[in-house]
């Protein structure tokens, strides 16, 4: 089975703290470390564990800059049998479209039987695995927990639902799935494994290696822009309850009935 | 005149020559002994490379202190008593055994040497030995069938109970005893018997009492026993003998060189491979322990010394609150899994991998490397670099539960396990009240004789600063010029080193190493335990390493630091010894003498104090990990605490405090225990 993975270099949330910048309209990312998207790094273990058992390759794409290939080292020290990275000043403030736009480009010049994204990056909107699904006219499955194969032409993925209760479909190949967190346990990967693949080709692509034209991605091509960033503005707390239990008991229902909750 | 005729001339039924059984016995006996030797050292010569030839003086130490001294054994009163007379018994005995295998073929054999008084002094000291070793065995057979103490007990899941196997070999032993006696009691009996001769015998000896038993016995019978009883201990010594290295009584044979070879450092972690520099790391295959070929001949050494006597099992925390680890049968599974697979007669099976068959991942990853295996074992047997060498392998191969992956990471990006920020590493120098009385001194900027070593948890845990701010107080009223290295100082990977992250931990080290080097501090000061033991143990080219106890304790000593009387005279304080500062460190006395120093301060002792501390719950990635366990090792201490009478646990380590402050509300025991930082309360009293 060949597996494409879609892969993203973010600011990890836990090792970073978040500050706006001066201008105020974007974080301040002078001292931010970065690492590959956690749900993309579910997605990347759940390939290999599943061409671990039925053959096939592994690749993992990006569309960054020169520092996004470290990321795409990181899941090839993992276990992932190539990488290859989208890069092009073009593709510079692309939105979710415009990445999606890059990605199709790449996919559609390889055979891959299955797509995987992550369901949402730290910093992103959740949209790029659905939108290219739609641009190949795949069939898509988001938030998948579960991956079952029945043959080469059909899988069965699973989604946890209201209640914690498991709903399986049936999905037919080849299709685009964004992995939710959990579905497995990604093995660790250290400085050593990182080491043993420093050397290994990746190759690079451009816009004009896509056949992309400039105007359908990058700033040029954005349909949505960012306009503002901000710290929303504190409320006044939790109003805390005091009395008897009775007497709390009244008084939240007093409160819930005046705000329309009963 | 006629004597008892011996087995070398003896003629059984009239015809045959015993003495062919005296020559066939040993012949066969030693062949095969040499036989199974061969087929057991057969996986040693497979094994990774050790270098224990170093420090041949301390090694010979061990000898004379560990093996001949028994010196650990009465850690266990009536067991150790038991054993050291076992033990002198079969040393005093081994000469009397060798005589007596030439005596079956040269009647009246006698040792050269032992011809004369010196032979008549050594037969007065063996005929008690053997008595002793007979009472021991019998007192040892009835504890161990009757009364079966704890730790010898064998949970289900490791399978069979041990006790026939030691039982019987206490059979075999006492048979030996018996024979031997009787051998030499129905000559004594015959040459009163028959030629009036009488002998000096020691007294009340097993011999005595034999011989006493038998004046009224007619020749012949003294005659057959003679010879029988001769035969009875020639096999059973033979058999014994083969029997050895097929269980755990293969320490009878082993122990002498287990010693030998055992650990002379302490508190430092062994290299990947011995032989293989620092540098040359990154050229392996592979690292760690992943199969059985991958330990050490020492450590495969160890397992097959074990004598299964469960010491360490029971000292060890992880498995006193319900862990699935038990060091005991780490190395008897391990030495099960050698016999199997290098069996004595047939072909050589392949091994799988270590955590996939005998060993389960969180049973490697329960221990929090306290040392108490190690420092009870009478064998010299040792387990942290064995945990540390399964847990390179499992790295290695990604192995690592979810809980530690997140540390290890941040550990990677941010030089501290909480992913905080460097540059806010000396944030809590900043603490406004702090900072309005006391200024720290930046090493990267400016110089200083000492660097006080933070760390992380100290640098970053909010209600961990504390023990810097007072450190930084102590060490300026002693009048030490000191600074720190703030946001060039990384974690000084402790644990990453103990949790098998190798190549990170030599990049925290190699960090740590240039920027304290470049500050030209020319010594180390730390208030953790942790930091103290890596700077001082595992860290090469450095400046002398002290931790803050020692620094106060001396201080005091010299007159440079004095201490109020105690501010809170009503409660009762206990010294809790953290495990990298007492047991892997030796720093008993210091923290002690310091406390002592405060006039009116009671203090009293645990009883698993000083080098048979109990470990709080572990430190570094340790904290992170999430174990499987019925009770927290925290609560027990706690508890221990109360019992010895305390109100107030003092410990020197930022993690013991941590651990022990959550098992105080875990144990429901606020209002009635609290824990105090050895800083918190020598700063309480600086004058």
């Amino acid at each position: 089975m060949e597996i494409l993975v879609c892969v993203k270099r973010v600011p990890d949330t836990a090792e970073n703290e978040f500050e706006l910048n001066g201008a105020g309209n974007d974080l301040d990312r002078d001292d931010l470390v970065y690492s590959v998207n956690e749900w993309d790094n579910y997605a990347v273990e759940e390939a290999i564990q599943m061409v671990d058992k039925m053959g096939g390759s592994v690749t993992v794409v990006t569309v960054g800059d020169d520092e996004s290939e470290e990321i795409l080292r990181r899941e090839m020290a993992m276990g992932a049998n190539n990488g290859v990275l989208l890069s092009d000043d073009a593709f510079e403030g692309s939105d979710g479209k415009g990445i999606a736009t890059i990605l199709k480009a790449e996919i559609e010049k390889g055979s891959y039987d299955l797509i995987l994204t992550g369901a949402q990056a730290d910093e992103g909107a959740g949209q790029v695995g659905g939108m290219v699904a739609a641009m190949l006219d795949y069939p898509y499955a988001s938030l998948v927990n579960k991956i079952d194969v029945m043959d080469d032409k059909t899988i069965k993925v699973g989604r946890e639902i209201e209640g914690g209760n498991q709903e399986m479909n049936e999905i037919s190949l080849p299709c685009v799935l964004s992995i939710q967190t959990g579905i497995n346990e990604p093995r660790y990967v250290g400085i050593r494994g990182i080491r043993k693949v420093s050397s290994v080709e990746i190759p690079v692509k451009s816009a004009s290696d896509l056949g992309l034209d400039a105007a359908s991605v990058g700033s040029a091509g954005a349909k949505t822009r960012r306009v503002d960033y901000f710290v929303p503005d504190m409320g006044e707390g939790a109003e805390m309850l005091e009395g008897s239990t009775e007497e709390i008991i009244a008084k939240l229902i007093e409160k819930l009935k005046a705000k329309g909750g009963l | 005149m006629s004597s008892i005729i011996g087995p070398a001339s003896y003629q059984l039924f009239g015809i045959f020559p015993t003495a062919i059984l005296s020559f066939v016995l040993p012949v066969i006996g030693i062949g095969l002994f040499a036989y199974i030797m061969t087929r057991r050292i057969a996986p040693l010569v497979r094994a990774a490379p050790d270098n224990r030839f170093d420090h041949i003086g301390l090694r010979i130490k061990s000898l004379v202190v560990v093996w001949l001294g028994q010196i650990r054994q009465p850690r266990y009163m009536l067991a150790g008593v038991l054993h050291i007379v076992i033990f002198a018994g079969f040393l005093i005995l081994s000469v009397r055994s060798i005589s007596l295998v030439i005596i079956g073929l040269s009647d009246g054999f006698v040792l050269p040497g032992l011809g004369g008084w010196l032979g008549h002094v050594y037969n007065f000291i063996k005929d008690y030995a053997a008595t002793f070793v007979l009472i021991a065995c019998i007192v040892a057979a009835v504890r161990r069938g009757i009364y079966k103490p704890k730790r010898y007990a064998v949970p289900e899941k490791y399978g069979k109970d041990h006790t026939a196997e030691a039982v019987f070999v206490l059979g075999i032993i006492s048979t030996l005893m018996i024979s031997e006696s009787l051998f030499e009691a129905s000559e004594l009996a015959y040459a009163l018997t028959v030629d009036g001769q009488s002998h000096f015998l020691a007294p009340l000896s097993l011999v005595w009492i034999f011989k006493a038993m038998l004046t009224s016995a007619s020749p012949g019978f003294l005659q057959g026993l003679h010879i029988f009883t001769y035969f009875v201990h020639d096999l059973a010594f033979f058999f014994f003998l083969c029997f050895l290295p097929l269980g755990k009584h293969f320490h009878v044979i082993t122990s002498l060189f287990n010693v030998f070879f055992m650990r002379v450092q302490k508190g430092n972690i062994k290299p990947v491979q011995h032989g293989i520099k620092d540098e040359e790391l990154d050229s392996l295959e592979s690292f760690g322990v992943k199969r059985l070929e991958d330990f050490t001949w020492k450590h495969m050494l160890d397992f097959y010394s074990c004598a299964d006597c469960g010491r360490c099992s029971d000292q060890c925390p992880a498995n006193a609150v319900g862990r699935p680890l038990s060091p005991r049968f780490i190395t008897i599974k391990a030495r099960d899994l050698m016999f199997k697979n290098y069996p004595l007669s047939g072909e050589i099976y392949k091994s799988k991998i270590l955590v996939e068959d005998i060993f389960t991942e969180d049973e490697i990853w329960s221990c929090t490397t306290c040392g108490a295996c190690e420092e009870e074992c009478p064998l010299g047997i040792e387990y942290i670099d064995k945990m540390v060498d399964l847990r390179r392998g499992m790295v290695d191969e990604g192995m690592v539960p979810q809980s530690l992956q997140k540390p290890l990471k941040a550990l990677e990006k941010r030089g501290n396990p909480y992913g905080k920020m460097e540059k806010k590493r000396a944030e809590w120098a900043d603490e406004a009240e702090f900072k309005a009385k006391h200024s720290i001194k930046d090493l990267g900027e400016e110089t200083a004789d000492t660097l006080y070593f933070v760390d992380s948890i100290t640098s970053y845990d909010d209600n961990i600063q504390e023990i810097a701010r007072r450190t930084s107080i102590i060490l300026e009223k002693s009048g030490v010029d000191f600074g720190i290295l703030g946001k060039d100082e990384k974690d000084s990977g402790n644990e990453v080193l103990r949790f098998g992250e190798e190549m990170l931990y030599q990049d925290l080290k190699q960090q740590n190493t240039e920027a304290i080097l470049a500050s030209g501090a020319r010594n180390i000061v730390t208030a953790d335990p942790h930091a103290y033991n890596a700077l001082k143990n595992d860290y090469k080219g450095l400046p002398e390493v002290k931790h803050i106890s020692q620094v106060v304790a001396q201080k005091i000593a010299s007159g440079e630091l004095e201490l109020k009387t105690c501010q809170n005279p009503d409660k009762v304080y206990v010294y809790h010894d953290p495990c990298y500062l007492g047991r892997h460190n030796g720093v008993y006395e210091a923290p002690r003498q310091a406390m002592d120093a405060i006039n009116g301060l009671t203090r009293v002792e645990l009883e698993k104090s000083r080098d048979r501390s109990f470990c709080c719950g572990g430190g570094g990635l340790m904290l992170f990990f999430e174990p499987e366990e019925e009770t927290r090792m925290g609560v027990l201490r706690v508890n221990m605490a109360a019992e010895a009478g305390a109100n107030v646990i003092v410990t020197a380590c930022p993690f013991c405090l941590v651990n022990i402050q959550d098992a105080i509300k875990v144990a429901g025991k606020e209002g009635q225990m609290e824990a105090l930082d050895f800083t918190e309360l020598i700063e309480q009293h600086l004058k």
